[in-house]
């Protein structure tokens, strides 16, 4: 899932310090397992800003809504009727919602109301890690299922490198050294020998380097 | 044991205090509360094991908001008692009148009749 954390009350309160009405979009997806911007982060985020407003003496009206996600048209679109009454909108969903609602809505300013982390899983209640960078080229299946571009420090595709110290990045004494998780499982699944074979230069043209990056689908595009 | 306390207290009773959510605390204090103490069983005793940690956590994270908007933190607590301990949740119920009293009214209250 994307991983987001929230952002400060303080740094929200800045971005709609002058508007009157403003709408309070979470989502039903990612944000909601990671409990950033979900049901219940909006309606914390909602009563926190009312009564910061009414504590200045002003009564702004902020309203609560949650779609089902904000990354497709279709959930986007329920808020079509509702979208103009606002000054501002603030949507707690990943930076793709954000731009998305911005995109849709183009005549009502869209504020973040999360920073947008990675790509993780949740490793327990209130700890996300990273898994995947989107890289476009995945080489899972060379390495043991463990990904060397988003967890190896240096994205190292033929390590570990001098820095790694009892199975620990150099970076820090907690964080696993991804090469050493990747000798660790091929040695489980008995397929160390595949180490010595050396990876070659990765495609970088479906990663960043290539600029913003569409996927484009013939067989199930209608 | 016929213990008195302060009459403007309202007990909301919940299951468990893990119940209590940051939203509940920051509705009490939207609506007009003064100030919401959670009184939950003693640490390491919590029926659902982890129950009333959990409730400190949210007092918490509601002090830190409630402070960040100008409302003030301290007008929400965390107290832990056995329910044994009658005489001392009528001390910490009198504790935190007190407390309200020399905090003063919710300002969101009187901004509220202002706006209206």
């Amino acid at each position: 899932m994307i991983v987001a954390d929230k952002k400060p009350i303080e740094e929200i309160i800045g971005y709609v310090q002058d508007a009157n009405r403003i709408l309070i979009l979470g989502c039903n997806e990612c944000v909601t397992v990671c409990e950033a911007g979900g049901k219940k982060e909006v309606g914390v985020l909602a009563s926190a800003l009312r009564m910061h407003f009414l504590q200045q003496g002003r009564e702004v009206k902020v309203d609560e809504r949650t779609l089902e996600r904000q990354c497709d048209h279709e959930y986007l679109e329920e808020i079509r009727d509702i979208a103009d009454q606002y000054d501002a909108i603030v949507s707690l969903a990943c930076g793709v919602g954000i731009q998305f609602t911005a995109e849709k809505y183009h005549s009502r300013p869209v504020y973040p109301g999360v920073d947008t982390c990675f790509l993780g899983v949740t490793e327990e209640r209130g700890v996300w890690t990273e898994r995947c960078q989107a890289c476009g080229k995945c080489v899972l299946a060379e390495t043991g299922a463990v990904c060397p571009v988003s967890r190896c420090a240096k994205r190292l595709l033929n390590g570990p490198c001098g820095g790694s110290t009892n199975g620990k990045c150099e970076l820090n004494p907690e964080l696993p050294c991804a090469w050493q998780l990747i000798i660790d499982r091929l040695t489980a699944l008995n397929r160390l020998d595949e180490y010595e074979k050396l990876m070659p230069i990765k495609d970088w043209s479906t990663d960043r380097a290539g600029g913003p990056r569409k996927v484009v689908r013939e067989d199930v595009q209608s | 044991m016929r213990l008195s306390y302060p009459s403007d207290i309202k007990i909301i009773r919940v299951p468990c205090t893990g119940k209590v959510d940051v939203l509940h605390l920051l509705h009490s204090i939207e609506k007009g509360a003064d100030g919401v103490c959670v009184v939950g069983c003693l640490e390491g005793d919590c029926r659902f094991k982890s129950g009333n940690l959990k409730a400190r956590k949210r007092v918490e994270q509601a002090q830190k908001i409630l402070d960040t908007i100008g409302i003030g933190g301290e007008r929400v607590a965390m107290y832990n008692l056995s329910s044994g301990e009658g005489p001392l949740f009528a001390q910490y119920a009198r504790e935190m009148h007190e407390k309200i009293l020399s905090l003063g009214p919710n300002p969101i209250k009187a901004h509220r009749k202002k706006a209206a």
